[in-house]
């Protein structure tokens, strides 16, 4: 099924070109005029000759083995370009991602088992949170945290760990903002469904102490649901990571895509497309393995539906 | 076992009461239904004895679970209860820590669907061993040994590989047994049984039945056995409670209750229910459909607008419940009609 | 309660009243500032106090004075203008974006459910295939390829969009689908398309009424988000995304009006968006219980 998508995405990304007007040559150098000869080359890398399935299928094979062409803008193989840019991007979508986990999942369970005033104010504060888009989270946390206060930098990727670190974490925070708000909401759901459930009042009378009908009953089961939202928020990151890196001036492959899709260099913007669209789709994989992994209900391979 | 006259709610808690397992007197419950309060019970006493089987009967609504699940100290939040229940003289509402769990122990509740009451994502033997391992301390391999014996006395062998497998692999009847073998584990005193095989079929009924029923007397349990069906509790309980609209209507050794029923409600639903050797023009139902408790117009009978022989003063006030042959009947008129209540049969 | 049990809303205004007023204070206050901002949207050139337009460089980043309750943008124009110019795209783009990805949507979903069987399995592998993948990068794709334009993003934004509702739109019309009253009708006689158009669409449109405007609001900021790329809506065309990208550098000296307040409108919109999308789908789904 994963797989499918991952074909039929790789095939779309292809056919864009396609549908590019004018021909593919135009296409390919952005409607910029080429020296001599290199129209040649051109129709030679790309079997612009052949039909288009073999056309789709060249390229396809020559991503498998890690050749995604030339960049026209940079004169560099772009699979080059996208190695040096890609850790980037990981470590945000991963520093988001915890915050996403911790942050998000952790409040969703407080907010879930207690009633009350810090149930109310979680619902508000998440309401409002969830609304507010990463870039707009970007502006205010510039704004706060690196104009203001001064305690984080405001743009750039910065060098050596620690230095990452600190550059990551307004974006991260950034990316996570609306994200988290909805796993927290989600989770907080999850949990006060299980509390209702038959089998934790069954628990409860035979006398098993609260912190087990808790760990092992409530929130065991709500792991399920809870699990799909996170999956899908932190697939969701990889798209949104492009525009927090423009935001902030890192140098990811989000914001080289945003680049080469102005500038219309077509090959990278396959070949970037196709790592996310990838990655996108091993995320999704690793999260059904994980449900197998949770639910015994579920048979590999089907997902919960 | 031979008085079944129930303990008033003005008895002194001593030389009597000390005989009874369980005693409730005087309970009464709110809920909150849809954001008003509403009583669910109203006044429920009863006790039993020490490896007794009580029968809890009455129509959905009539309060019956919400009776077990005060005993169990299983009340939704929001829920305001009155009266005492007392076990073994303790007042169960009072426990608290080490020593309500220790009452769970002894107090064990089957419930009416299986499989909605066992978590699916964990295996049935961590269901079995779990209060033993936490509530009780006991180590885990012996736990384990103790649960496949108990699985072998529900009638499930194999017991060590059931262990291991998940609850949507077995069925309704199975898991049923299994949860008998979980809530017996614990070696308590007293069982609640919440309608336990209303949501099995015939076949599998009669067998869960036979097996709850034969273990029951071999380790000298007492139960509170919930249902709506007044010949099942007249098959397996030695005395029969009747309850409608939240209130107990009638006290009665089970044997009497199809020959003399002290009260019009259990007569009805007695002839209500169809004769399988029988052919009759018409099945005969009680008139109107069941009050639940806070519906019940206060202040009269709650089943007078139902009741063939209802008259005036059954419309003037709440009746008390009136004492009459080793039983209890909540009818204003129940000495006038001892003897005429009984069923006919194919009249 | 269910918003159709008030007596006599047979009409679909009246019923659309009634599902509003379903929907509490929350849900009304939501929908009285999304109101306000289709206004804005649509009368916003006229309402605005000064050219949205027009620039003037000499004041450049000025801050709040006089009229001018925002102070003035990079180039000199009035912001308070601006955001009342930008609401146009801001509301037009995800408009066209629902129009074209709900009835889409609804279609397959329709579809895929009234055939079941082998038809409905296509279809449904389908969605399953593509219900999760990014607007933001089919955007991105269609920017490179087209250009850059509002146009390439809102046809690739309904195009992400359109598997993510017939996903969720297929299993309410299966349901629907099996009700006693549409085997009622066709034994009658009465074709596919008409039970289909008069009664089963209907029943469910509460159910879309709720995803519309939770996509709707999807679409916001997805669209902002592009435009904020520039790759959506070209400057200088007033557009809440357009102008916090532009005016992001005041932040860093110390004028951060101009992009501040674009933000927070799209966050108050997004809220009221979020909020009326939620009151109705609880709506939705207490009516089909």
């Amino acid at each position: 099924m994963l797989l499918a998508t991952l074909l039929v995405a790789s095939f779309v990304i292809f056919a864009a070109l396609y549908l590019a007007p004018g021909n593919a040559i135009a296409a390919l150098s952005g409607g910029r005029s080429l020296p001599p000869g290199s129209e040649q080359v051109l129709e030679q890398r790309y079997h612009l000759n052949e039909s288009f399935l073999a056309q789709y299928w060249y390229w396809l094979l020559n991503a498998l083995h890690g050749n995604l062409g030339i960049s026209i803008t940079l004169r560099e193989n772009v699979s080059t370009l996208i190695a040096s840019r890609i850790w980037t991007t990981a470590g945000l979508v991963l520093y988001a991602s915890v915050i996403i986990l911790v942050l998000g999942i952790g409040l969703g369970i407080v907010s879930g088992l207690r009633r009350g005033a810090l149930d109310t104010s979680t619902l508000v504060v998440t309401a409002v949170s969830a609304s507010i888009p990463a870039f707009v989270a970007a502006i205010a946390l510039i704004l706060l945290f690196a104009v203001k206060l001064g305690w984080f930098p405001a743009l750039g990727n910065g060098t050596g760990l620690v230095s990452n670190i600190r550059h990551f974490t307004l974006p991260a925070i950034a990316l996570a903002t609306a994200s988290l708000a909805i796993v927290a909401r989600v989770t907080r759901t999850a949990v006060r469904t299980e509390s209702d459930r038959e089998h934790v009042q069954t628990a409860v009378s035979r006398g098993i102490p609260a912190r087990y009908v808790i760990w092992r009953h409530i929130l065991r089961n709500a792991a399920i649901p809870i699990t799909t939202i996170t999956g899908i928020t932190v697939a969701s990151l990889i798209a949104v990571a492009a525009v927090v890196e423009v935001a902030f001036s890192l140098n990811g492959l989000g914001a080289y895509l945003v680049q080469a899709a102005e500038t219309k260099d077509i090959a990278v913007v396959q070949g970037i497309s196709l790592v996310l669209v990838t990655a996108f789709v091993v995320v999704n994989l690793l999260v059904d393995l994980l449900y197998a992994v949770l639910d015994p209900r579920v048979a590999l391979g089907s997902g919960p539906g | 076992m031979s008085d079944p006259a129930q303990a008033s709610t003005t008895e002194p808690a001593g030389a009597a009461a000390s005989a009874a397992l369980l005693e409730v007197a005087g309970l009464s419950l709110l809920l909150e239904i849809n954001g008003a309060r509403r009583p669910v019970l109203r006044e429920i006493s009863f006790s039993v004895a020490p490896g007794e089987a009580v029968g809890l009967v009455g129509e959905s609504g009539a309060g019956k679970t919400m009776t077990a699940r005060a005993i169990g100290r299983l009340l939704p939040p929001g829920a305001q209860a009155q009266g005492t229940i007392r076990y073994r003289g303790s007042d169960v509402a009072a426990l608290a820590g080490a020593g309500l769990r220790r009452y769970r122990s002894q107090v064990a509740m089957i419930f009416q669907d299986p499989r909605a009451h066992i978590n699916p994502v964990r295996r049935i033997g961590d269901f079995l061993t779990e209060a033993l391992r936490t509530n009780m301390g006991v180590p885990a391999a012996q736990a384990r040994d103790r649960a496949v014996d108990m699985l072998t006395a529900v009638g499930i062998e194999d017991g060590a590989r059931r262990l291991r497998q998940y609850p949507h692999q077995l069925s309704g009847g199975m898991l049923q047994r299994v949860m008998i073998a979980a809530a017996l584990l614990t070696g308590p005193h007293l069982l609640l049984a919440d309608e336990p095989t209303t949501a099995l079929d015939v076949v599998t009924q009669a067998e869960v039945l036979a097996i709850l029923d034969g273990l029951r007397r071999e380790s000298g349990l007492a139960m509170l056995f919930i249902t709506h069906d007044l010949d099942l509790a007249a098959a397996i309980c030695d005395r029969t409670i009747v309850m409608y609209a939240g209130q107990v209507v009638e006290v009665r050794a089970s044997a009497l209750l199809h020959t003399d029923p002290l009260h019009p409600y259990t007569a009805a639903l007695a002839a209500a229910r169809p004769d399988i050797t029988l052919t009759v023009p018409r099945l005969r139902a009680i008139p109107g459909r069941p009050l639940s408790p806070f519906e019940a117009p206060p202040g009269e009978c709650a089943f007078a607008s139902r009741c063939t022989h209802a008259r005036d003063a059954c419309r003037a006030a709440v009746p008390g419940l009136v004492a009459l042959d080793g039983g209890l009947s909540r009818c204003v008129f129940a000495h006038q009609l001892r003897g005429q209540l009984q069923v006919v049969p194919g009249g | 309660m269910s918003a159709f049990s008030l007596a006599g809303e047979t009409s679909a205004p009246g019923r659309g009243l009634a599902l509003l007023r379903a929907t509490g204070p929350a849900g009304i206050a939501s929908a009285a500032v999304l109101a306000a901002v289709v206004i804005a949207a649509v009368f916003g050139p006229l309402l605005a106090p000064y050219d949205p337009n027009l620039p003037n460089l000499s004041l450049a980043w000025v801050g709040p004075v006089g009229g001018h309750l925002l102070g003035y943008d990079f180039e000199g124009r009035d912001v308070a203008s601006r955001l009342l110019a930008g609401a146009q795209t801001a509301m037009l783009g995800p408009l066209a974006v629902v129009t074209i990805s709900v009835p889409a949507g609804t279609l397959l979903a329709v579809t895929a459910a009234w055939r079941r069987g082998a038809s409905d399995a296509v279809i449904s592998s389908g969605l399953n295939i593509l219900f999760a993948f990014p607007g933001i990068l089919l955007a991105l794709l269609a920017a490179a390829v087209f250009g850059a334009s509002l146009l390439a993003a809102v046809l690739a934004l309904s195009a992400a969009y359109t598997p993510y509702v017939a996903r969720v739109l297929r299993s309410a019309a299966l349901k629907e689908r099996s009700e006693p009253y549409v085997a009622a009708l066709e034994v009658q006689g009465a074709p596919a398309a008409s039970i289909c158009l008069r009664h089963l669409i209907p029943n469910i449109a509460p159910l879309i009424a709720a995803q519309a405007t939770i996509l709707f609001g999807y679409a916001i900021v997805d669209l902002a988000a592009i435009s904020y790329l520039g790759l959506g809506v070209q400057p200088p065309t007033a557009n809440w995304g357009v102008m916090i990208s532009e005016n992001q550098a005041g932040l860093l000296e110390g004028y951060p009006l101009p992009a501040l307040a674009p933000g927070v409108c799209i966050v108050i919109v997004v809220i009221a968006v979020n909020v009326l999308g939620e009151r109705l789908f609880e709506q939705a789904q207490a009516a089909r219980r």
